[in-house]
């Protein structure tokens, strides 16, 4: 018998809100969402952890940037350390960086292991940044993250909407709750996703504008927060209350 | 010490098997503990000790037996085989291995052809082999 399923419940319990950002597609911006929404509920003077589960490609910890020494704490488990006033836990204090070639009962594996090891302080929000894919990660958070409530991100294009309308599918058949959707990188002209998505009865919260300027904030939470994009997002929070 | 976290997790896997079999006392508790993890069994054993003597009067008295397994891989790629000990780890990559075994793949190759590309055939890590009990209509293993 594999204990360390037993003691997953148990390491989330202090945790009272969970928010697992996903899209199904790579590339339509999920990690800068569940980053600069970790930081928007910091600033609300929430209690915040993040989590990149985002085994192949972590990229949380670009756009945050983790100051160098930054590394969890032995303690009972391991504790995440504090970044820029979120307790972030990623891969890549482990991997250095490097490929993750993993199978898919090795990202089970690894999810398992982090879930169980990693001890969170008392938070109000863990925002867990989803990798693409349908995959192994995916179910492993629909079935071990159960108090999970998906962020979903798209972008307008029929390429991501019909990605998304699968993950929409699969999580409305297992009963995942799902807050709403974020349409990102919006131009003028764009189609609403609404048209396309409208059938699953899940909330368009709001669009997120194609922002030119956000690569040059990555690495800068001070200057990521000031983006268009952020303060985009901070309004969609604040109407759509997310809480 | 990490351990304490996989001890807690073998305490409640043990109460949640204890209680499906209507064990009314656990007697003995066997662990098997895999290479690649390289977990350091007398720390396990202390934390086991520990928080059954705080926590868990179901398994307060229960004996606790270890299994050490040698750690195997294979390549998908040529077939070969080996083992833990054929690896060149550094202390950072062999630690970085030990909170999450699957990092085996990130700093570990095929001895022969160098491909990430392996399973870990045997002794990944923690694994409740068995428990044995007693019940009130008698023992249970």
């Amino acid at each position: 018998m594999d204990p360390r399923p037993e003691i997953i419940a148990r390491r989330l319990a202090k945790i009272k809100t969970i928010i697992a950002v996903a899209g199904g597609k790579g590339g339509v911006g999920k990690s800068t969402v569940a980053t600069i929404l970790a930081l928007i509920l910091r600033e609300q003077f929430h209690r915040v952890g993040l989590l990149d589960l985002d085994f192949y490609g972590p990229s949380a910890h670009v756009i945050l940037w983790i100051p160098g020494g930054a590394q969890p704490r032995e303690e009972k488990g391991i504790i995440p350390p504090e970044v820029h006033g979120l307790q972030f836990m990623s891969l890549v204090y482990y991997s250095g960086g490097r490929p993750s070639p993993l199978r898919g009962p090795d990202v089970s594996n690894a999810f398992i292991e982090l879930l169980a090891i990693t001890r969170w302080d008392d938070l109000d929000f863990l925002i867990v940044d989803m990798p693409p894919g349908l995959g192994d990660t995916t179910l492993d958070a629909i079935r071990w993250l159960t108090k999970a409530r998906f962020l979903v991100v798209s972008t307008p294009s029929r390429v991501s909407l019909e990605t998304v309308k699968k993950l929409l599918a699969l999580l409305t058949e297992l009963g995942a709750p799902i807050i709403g959707i974020i349409e990102n990188m919006r131009r003028d002209g764009d189609p609403l996703s609404q048209d396309h998505l409208g059938a699953f009865k899940v909330p368009l919260l709001g669009g997120l504008p194609f922002d030119p300027e956000l690569e040059r904030s990555l690495g800068n939470p001070g200057q990521l927060m000031g983006t268009a994009l952020a303060q985009a997002l901070n309004r969609i929070v604040l109407e759509a209350k997310i809480e | 010490m990490h351990e304490w976290a996989l001890a807690e997790a073998v305490v409640a896997a043990a109460v949640k098997a204890a209680k499906r079999e209507h064990l009314d006392t656990i007697t003995a508790i066997h662990v098997k503990l895999g290479e690649l993890q390289q977990i350091e069994h007398e720390i396990l054993e202390f934390a086991l000790k520990e928080i059954l003597a705080q926590e868990e009067p179901l398994l307060r008295s229960a004996r606790i037996e270890f299994q050490l397994e040698k750690a195997s891989f294979k390549c998908r790629n040529c077939q070969k085989e080996w083992t833990f000990d054929d690896a060149d780890l550094s202390p950072e990559e062999a630690e970085s291995i030990h909170f999450i075994p699957e990092i085996a793949h990130v700093y570990m190759r095929c001895i022969a052809c160098s491909s990430p590309d392996f399973e870990v055939i045997h002794g990944r890590g923690i694994w409740l082999v068995s428990l044995q009990g007693v019940r009130s209509d008698g023992p249970k293993t």
